[in-house]
C-alpha cells in the first residue's frame, strides 16, 4: 500500500483532471485508471458562469480525493494566498504546491517552493510540493515539514518521460522512505513503469492521458504500467551488463569437442 | 464605489464582503476569496468591510493538473 501523509491507497496512479474532452470522458478516465487520488485547481469564475460547481458536483460522485494545486503562482504570497482558498473550497489540508519560476520549462522556482512550503507546513498543511531532481532544494523540503516529494520527470505537457534518470536514482537512493511521485512529464505508459521499476512510489498524469486519442484506454494503458513496474520492483530486476551471457545452458552442447 | 472584481472593475454599493458576493450574484456558490490579495474565509466575509479600490479574487474549483 501507498501511504501518503498517514493516508493508505491501493492506486499508485495520481491523475490530473485537466484538459479531457468532455466531462464523461474525464469520469470514464478515472474509473479506467482506477486512481483514488485526482489533482484539481481554483480559477476566477464570473458570476454568471457555473462551470465550477458542475465540475466540483463531478469530482465528489467520482468518490476519490482531491489534491488541489496551487498551479499558476509565480510567488510565495500567491501561492500560500490560494492554498488558504483550496483548503476552505475543497476541505483537505493536501496540496500541490507549485511555485513557477520559468515560463518556457513551467520549472519551478525552488527558492519560492521552500519559502512557501515552510509556511504552509507550519499552518497544518500537508504539503506535495512539486519540485526539480535536484537533491539539495529536496533536503530543504523535508526540514520545511513535507513528508511526501514530487519530482519532476521532464517538464509539464512535454511527454518526454524520465528527463534525467541519474538524479532521479540518486534522490530516490538518498531518501528511501519518503514517498516520491514523479509528477509532469511523462508521456506513455512505458514512462510510468520505467518510473515505479526505479523504485518511485507512484506517478501524477494528466496530459498523457487526457490528451491522448482515446483517454479512457490510456487511463487502463497506464493503470497496467504502473502495476507492472510496481511488480517488477518488488520482484528485484537483474543487473544490466555490457556482454552476452548464455540463458540456454552451454554443458552439453552438441558438436563441440 | 469601485471594486476591481477578478481584473475588472465593478461599482457595488456593498460596503462588506458577504453584501458584495450577493449583489455580483454569486449567492451560495462554493467559492473562495481573497481582498488585495489576503485570503478571507467564509466565516469572515460578513465583517470583512470593503473599501473604493480594493482588489476582490473570486475563485471556484476547475480541472488542474
Amino acid at each position: 500500500m501507498l501511504e501518503l501523509y498517514q493516508t493508505a491507497l491501493r492506486s499508485r496512479l495520481l491523475l490530473g483532471t485537466a484538459r479531457y474532452p468532455s466531462p464523461a470522458v474525464l469520469s470514464a478516465a478515472v474509473r479506467a485508471a482506477g486512481a483514488e487520488v485526482v489533482t484539481v485547481a481554483l480559477r476566477r469564475e464570473a458570476a454568471g458562469e457555473r462551470a465550477g460547481q458542475g465540475f466540483w458536483s463531478l469530482i465528489r460522485e467520482l468518490g476519490v480525493r482531491v489534491l488541489p494545486n496551487t498551479a499558476g503562482c509565480h510567488s510565495v504570497k500567491e501561492a500560500v494566498t490560494t492554498a488558504h482558498m483550496a483548503r476552505e473550497v475543497f476541505g483537505t489540508p493536501w496540496l500541490k504546491l507549485e511555485v513557477i519560476g520559468e515560463d518556457d520549462t513551467l520549472q519551478p522556482d525552488v527558492f519560492g517552493l521552500v519559502e512557501a512550503a515552510r509556511i504552509l507546513c507550519a499552518e497544518g498543511f500537508q504539503v506535495f510540493p512539486y519540485t526539480t531532481e535536484d537533491l539539495v532544494v529536496a533536503e530543504r523540503l523535508l526540514a520545511a515539514g513535507c513528508r511526501v516529494l514530487m519530482p519532476w520527470g521532464a517538464p509539464i505537457g512535454s511527454g518526454r518521460g524520465l528527463n534525467n534518470r541519474f538524479a532521479l536514482r540518486a534522490l530516490r537512493a538518498h531518501f528511501p522512505a519518503v514517498p516520491l511521485i514523479i509528477d509532469a512529464g511523462l508521456g506513455v505508459p512505458s514512462h510510468a513503469a520505467e518510473a515505479l521499476e526505479l523504485g518511485f512510489d507512484a506517478v501524477l498524469i494528466n496530459t498523457a492521458v487526457a490528451q491522448a486519442r482515446d483517454p479512457v484506454a490510456m487511463a487502463g494503458a497506464f493503470a497496467r504500467a504502473v502495476e507492472a513496474g510496481w511488480q517488477a520492483r518488488a520482484a528485484g530486476p537483474m543487473e544490466a551488463r555490457e556482454l552476452a551471457a548464455p540463458s540456454t545452458p552451454v554443458i552439453g552442447t552438441a558438436f563441440r569437442g | 464605489m469601485k471594486i476591481m472584481v477578478n481584473g475588472a472593475w465593478r461599482e457595488l454599493g456593498a460596503v462588506r464582503l458577504a453584501e458584495a458576493l450577493v449583489e455580483l450574484g454569486y449567492g451560495e456558490r462554493v467559492i473562495g476569496t481573497a481582498v488585495n490579495g489576503e485570503f478571507v474565509a467564509v466565516a469572515a466575509r460578513a465583517t470583512t468591510p470593503l473599501a473604493d479600490g480594493d482588489r476582490l479574487e473570486v475563485l471556484a474549483p476547475v480541472q488542474g493538473g
